[in-house]
């Protein structure tokens, strides 16, 4: 890929993805590219597919919940087209690093909301959480915990009594409590490994 | 039913013979028991119910004929049963008031007969036939020891013949087997239910009742004594034959509404006994009513006043057994038992000791406090009446406010800080603020645990078997409950959840470190976690995340450490493991003057602040303050002074009050560009916390003249004395008078005050204000004092009256400044009436029999202008009966400042011819001469001043001379001062009235030295050396004249 080209996509994608600086972007790209070896010759809409996605997920930022790592694709991939395009990716990352909350709250809760129907039900805080808790022999039933511990959440968050979290309750909540933006389940970096990918990533830029 | 009757049921053991079996509640429950058994076995199994027994059971009844109707055969003498055995004898014979009955048919049908008195009578069938079995199956059967074998040879027998009454035999054997072991089971749980009282929690129990006993209405009881005075070494009082039975010792008790009570402590419990008729008569030992488990729940039956009483003295009753209470006995911390402990704690330090003396034989019982062991002290009001009248020393006995121990340790640095008394090598004064050792309260038993204990129980649970995800939503659930609230802190620490949290601490996740740091800085309100987290090591960790990039987790973490290090060993624990360097590494903020920082900026003075919150806490050690200034803390607070925002300025001003105590920080504040001006420019904050740290911090800079100076330019003094105004807050008060005390000791600093009618507020002030305040506002009175003008001004405010007044005060501290107030004061001769009128004088002079050296000083500096101003002052000191032997006797004090102001008064005593007479005679040369040996200057110009008006009388110049007085005086000349040339020439030239002192004198050098002084421009000087060279000149003018004629 040309130069020229490079710095025209990435003047493009700046524009939508404002938390990076332009080079920041080209960096970016240039990254994404080589994620993608052979972007460009095999198709049109080339880009990420699931699994390269995930294993990006899985070493770069630690993630190890496939479910949440699925949902995390999904979020990325704003067309779902099964696949992760430069745009995308950078708008994406965008959020994923830098966002404010206003942006995180709304990736977070496209992320849990596994059904896609605007609420987190009870249904999909217990699959989320279902394996939060150390299973104890003893115990009869071994999801009660979950159980309970779904109940705690919902009492917690749920300030419309509706039984399911709405955008608003969610907003509500970690408005009042940021530790609740991962409420189910880590869906952003770390602080320790963002900075590693910045700093790997970007390392270009501050040579400059 | 052997074994039972064998072993558990009570037999009185009084007497020997056949024993009786006691009516106790045991025994009626038993014998109730047997007889539900004996009623129902005919029913149930009416074979064996036909069985007739081996013998018959024997015993007298108390029935009458006329009971027994059909089915009976009733003659004259006797009644026999219809039913007869295979031989014809009946199954039941009653002859005279014999009766015997052969099987169990008769018996359930004799005690269906009996109706009421079936109780009575079984009573007496087992008492007379201690082992029923034996008469009923044969002796083989008997309750053996052991293992009993009766069952298996039973078995063996059956086997053996087909013998159908050798079956109905082992059935009813089985049969009575089981009974027993029900009647076991039912004592054994009778007497698990019981309490066995023993000699200590019948001694607690009587001490406690007698605290609440006396003739007025309101108590429980009019009196309770022991019958005897004599305790024997295990704690009873009965005698030793009585004590065989159990019994511990006896009581007469008067309640308000009957007559006095005898009764019995035993180990099975508290009853009524026979009582005695007179003093010295025994007791009736036998049993007259039931037995209760103790002597409260006793009384309670016995006396309704008693009960009505003991509900008005508002205690709960604790119906729970002696011995489990006394695990909460704790070792208490004597030192500050005085204010900060409840009264709780008190008595059961008093417990303590009282567990440590051995018991004292026949001594009266002294009056202590026992342990609250059935009572439990709802609200401390009703504890204050019994806690006053044991503790004297404590006499405010109020619950621990964490607001009123905060006075106390900050008053408590005035104090300290006014004597100028050299501070703990190790720990500074404020140190006193901590709950050093604060008796940890424990929940009482595991009665009413609030349902919070349980919730917070199960999410503790998941903190511990939850991942990152899990962990969060538990912290956050933890966190709505009421964290301030002491039950949900306690629950967390009771379930271990402090351990968990301080774990979590050290894990890589961020928000679970966040969210368990937002628990414990609000938990760690509570000083028993702060001591459990500290103990779990819980400050190490936090310390290392102050490294952390995250700018919430450092925030968290210093705020945290801030609340944490509130006593001495949590404070050396954050030093020695780095964190001053890393919380002084916090203040450094770039961002700190901009206008509108980011929210990023914002963040870091966020970070500044709460590292000033921290290194406030931490600041409170002596060596955390040295490793404060050593991190380059001093430039990084001076940097945080200039912040707009009272949040960050009150800690660093906290701060830098608290490291003020050291000189090295006096210093740097005073050289610090623009602290001094930033501190007074906080006195006109809107916040009083603040303007109290800035009005002490001052209050401990201005020791140094610069200091002072600085807060004049920077026009602090106005705000100073605004806030005088402000008479409610006393802490303020305190901290704004000491600045003023200690800025008034520069002269125009004093000018200025009175523009600001400074005087005039103080004046006011002397009257109903606490002691802290008072040290400060005479203090400041004293040194306005050395302008003439300010001693008018305090006698036209009527200042003065107070002033004395307040010389009558204990505080050493007061004292010190009462007595040179009053002292410049008495500079002035109008003053001096009415100081004279008001026996300031003899206030003052007896004063010098105070312990403290300070106070003896400054009490005598105070005697000398008084004599110097006073009318008759010769008369006045006189008449102080034995006021001018207790003076000289000062002489004999090894404090330096003593002795010099005890030679001053001297100095003016001796002014009066027949003082002089007096003190002479108590032996005032040979003491003065005795001091001529110092370097001192004060004390030698002083003394030098005593000396020479001493000469004035009798033979004292000679008494000098032989005392050897002269030489050391003639040493004086070659000090630096010339205060002490001119004393000492003054002294030299009385002294050379006498030949012998002359050529002492001379030997000494002493003509060059005065050479020198003859040409001083102080005309007094000039005199006196004249007037010795020439009493020198004269003697060797005349020796001359004598040797050559």
């Amino acid at each position: 890929m040309n130069r020229k080209k490079l710095q025209k996509q990435a003047e493009a994608l700046n524009r939508s993805a404002r938390h990076f600086r332009r080079p920041e972007v080209e960096c970016l790209i240039r990254l994404f590219h080589t994620l993608v070896p052979e972007a460009g010759e095999r198709r049109g809409a080339a880009g990420l597919d699931r699994n390269a996605f995930r294993s990006v997920l899985h070493l770069t930022f630690g993630m190890t919940d496939d479910m949440i790592m699925d949902r995390v694709f999904r979020a990325f991939d704003k067309d779902n087209d099964s696949c992760v395009s430069v745009k995308e990716w950078v708008e994406g990352l965008s959020i994923f690093l830098r966002g404010t909350l206003e942006e995180k709250m709304k990736y977070c809760f496209e992320v849990y909301d596994l059904n896609g129907d605007g609420y987190i039900s009870r249904e999909e805080m217990f699959h989320m959480l279902k394996n939060s808790l150390l299973k104890q022999p003893t115990e009869e039933d071994p999801d009660e915990g979950i159980k309970d511990l779904v109940e705690i959440t919902l009492k917690k968050m749920d300030y419309d009594h509706d039984g399911k979290l709405s955008y608003a309750d969610f907003e509500k909540a970690v408005r009042d409590e940021n530790l609740l933006l991962e409420a189910f389940g880590p869906c952003l970096p770390d602080i320790k490994s963002s900075m590693a990918f910045e700093m790997q990533a970007f390392q270009e830029t501050h040579d400059l | 039913m052997g074994v039972t009757l064998t072993r558990a049921a009570q037999w009185t053991s009084a007497g020997s013979g056949p024993g009786t079996l006691e009516i106790t509640p045991l025994n009626e429950s038993l014998l109730n028991e047997i007889i539900k058994f004996t009623e129902g076995f005919c029913s149930r199994h009416p074979q064996e119910a036909a069985f007739v027994f081996r013998e018959p059971l024997e015993w007298k009844t108390h029935l009458d004929y006329s009971v027994f109707e059909s089915g009976y055969e009733i003659s004259e003498r006797t009644v026999q049963s219809e039913d007869k055995d295979k031989d014809g004898q009946p199954l039941l014979l009653l002859t005279a008031s014999t009766i015997r009955v052969r099987s169990f048919g008769e018996l359930s049908r004799l005690l269906s007969v009996a109706t009421e008195k079936k109780l009575k009578e079984a009573q007496a069938c087992l008492e007379a036939n201690r082992d029923p079995i034996v008469k009923i199956l044969g002796p083989g059967y008997g309750t053996v020891e052991g293992e009993d074998m009766s069952m298996l040879r039973l078995l063996e027998k059956v086997k053996k013949d087909d013998d159908p009454e050798t079956e109905i035999k082992m059935k009813i054997s089985l049969l009575l087997q089981q009974l027993d072991m029900q009647l076991l089971n039912s004592s054994l749980k009778h007497i698990s239910r019981e309490v066995r009282l023993t000699p200590t929690s019948v001694k607690n129990e009587v001490e406690l009742l007698k605290h609440f006993s006396g003739k007025r209405e309101d108590t429980v009881l009019e009196s309770l004594e022991y019958t005897s005075d004599y305790e024997f070494s295990n704690g009873c009082r009965a005698p030793p034959w009585r004590q065989v039975h159990g019994e511990i010792c006896y009581l007469i008790v008067k309640p308000h509404d009957t007559n006095p009570l005898f009764i019995t402590c035993s180990t099975a419990g508290v009853f009524l006994n026979g009582g005695r008729e007179k003093e010295k008569d025994d007791i009736k030992y036998e049993r007259k009513s039931d037995i209760y488990k103790d002597l409260v729940t006793f009384l309670r039956e016995r006396s309704p006043k008693f009960l009505e009483n003991m509900a008005k003295q508002e205690y709960t009753f604790f119906e729970e057994p002696v011995h489990e209470k006394q695990q909460h006995l704790e070792i208490v911390d004597t030192e500050d038992s005085g204010q900060s402990q409840k009264f709780y704690d008190c008595s059961e330090k008093n417990v303590f000791e009282k567990m440590k003396s051995p018991p004292v034989k026949g001594k009266p019982i002294d009056k202590k406090l026992e342990p609250s062991l059935k009572w439990k002290d709802i609200g401390l009001a009703g504890s204050q009446d019994a806690a006053k009248k044991d503790i004297k020393e404590e006499k405010e006995v109020k619950p621990i406010s964490h607001e009123l121990k905060k006075k106390q340790a900050f008053f408590s640095v005035y104090c300290s800080k006014v004597s100028e008394k050299s501070e703990e090598a190790s720990e500074s004064s404020s140190e006193s603020e901590e709950d050093e050792e604060q008796p940890e309260r424990h929940q009482e038993g595991n009665t009413d645990l609030p349902s919070e204990y349980w919730q917070i129980q199960k999410l503790v649970k998941y903190l511990k078997g939850g991942n990152q995800t899990a962990t969060v939503i538990a912290l956050c659930s933890m966190r709505d409950f009421n964290l301030a609230q002491e039950t949900c802190q306690l629950a967390i620490r009771d379930v271990g959840g402090l351990e968990v949290l301080i774990n979590l601490l050290d894990t890589e996740d961020v928000k679970c470190k966040i969210g368990s740091l937002k628990i414990l800085k609000e938990i760690s309100q509570n000083s028993q976690i702060r001591r459990t987290i500290a103990d779990l090591g819980g400050l190490q960790i936090m310390v290392n995340i102050l490294d952390s990039p995250d700018k919430d987790l450092k925030c968290l973490a210093a705020e945290t450490i801030a609340n944490v290090a509130k006593f001495k060993r949590a404070r050396r624990t954050v030093r020695q493991h780095g964190g001053i360097t890393r919380l002084v590494g916090l203040l450094d903020c770039v961002s700190m003057g901009l206008a509108n920082p980011t929210p990023s900026q914002a963040k870091d003075i966020e970070i500044a602040r709460c590292g000033a919150l921290a290194l406030w806490s931490c600041s409170k050690s002596i060596k955390n303050k040295e490793a404060i200034r050593k991190a380059g803390g001093i430039p990084l607070l001076a940097q945080l002074l200039k912040s707009p925002h009272v949040s960050m300025l009150t800690p660093v001003v906290g701060t830098l009050q608290e490291c003020a105590s050291e000189p090295s920080y006096r210093l740097a504040i005073k050289t610090e560009r623009r602290m001094i001006e930033n501190l007074v420019k906080n006195l006109s904050s809107e916040n009083q916390e603040l303007q109290m740290h800035c009005a002490s911090a001052i209050f401990k800079c201005a020791e140094d003249e610069e200091t002072r100076d600085l807060v004049r330019q920077h026009g602090g003094l106005q705000p100073l004395a605004t806030l005088l105004s402000n008479s409610e807050n006393k802490e303020l008060l305190a901290a704004v008078t000491g600045a003023i005390w200690k800025c008034a000791i520069s002269r125009e600093n004093v000018t200025k005050f009175q523009e600001f009618k400074v005087i005039e507020t103080l004046v006011a002030l002397l009257t109903d204000q606490p002691e802290e305040v008072l040290v400060n506002v005479v203090g400041a009175l004293g040194e306005c004092c050395q302008e003439p003008i300010n001693r008018a001004i305090i006698r036209k405010c009527s200042g003065i009256p107070p002033l004395v007044n307040l010389l009558t005060g204990t505080n050493q501290a007061l004292l010190v400044n009462v007595t040179k107030a009053v002292g410049s004061c008495a500079a002035e001769p109008e003053n001096m009436m009415i100081i004279d009128r008001l026996d300031g004088v003899r206030l003052l002079w007896s004063l010098l029999k105070n312990p403290h050296p300070d106070v003896q000083a400054s009490a005598a500096w105070a005697i000398c202008p008084c004599i110097e101003n006073a009318k008759d002052a010769g008369e006045m000191v006189r008449s102080f009966v034995g006021g001018l032997e207790l003076i000289v006797n000062l002489l004999k004090s090894e404090h330096k400042e003593v002795l010099a102001s005890v030679c001053a008064a001297i100095t003016n005593i001796a002014k009066d011819e027949e003082n002089l007479a007096v003190i002479t005679d108590h032996g005032v040369v040979p003491l003065l001469s005795r001091l001529a040996n110092t370097n001192n200057d004060k004390l030698r110009r002083h003394l030098a001043e005593a000396i020479s008006h001493c000469c004035m009388w009798g033979s004292n110049r000679i008494a000098f001379g032989e005392t050897k007085a002269v030489a050391p005086l003639v040493h004086y000349l070659k000090s630096d001062d010339t205060a002490v040339h001119r004393a000492t020439a003054q002294a030299l030239y009385q002294l050379s009235e006498d030949p012998n002192n002359c050529i002492t004198m001379h030997e000494n050098g002493v003509v060059k030295l005065l050479l020198g002084m003859v040409g001083s421009t102080d005309e007094i000087l000039q005199e006196a050396a004249a007037g010795c060279i020439a009493n020198i000149r004269r003697l060797a003018l005349a020796t001359e004249k004598a040797k050559y004629g």
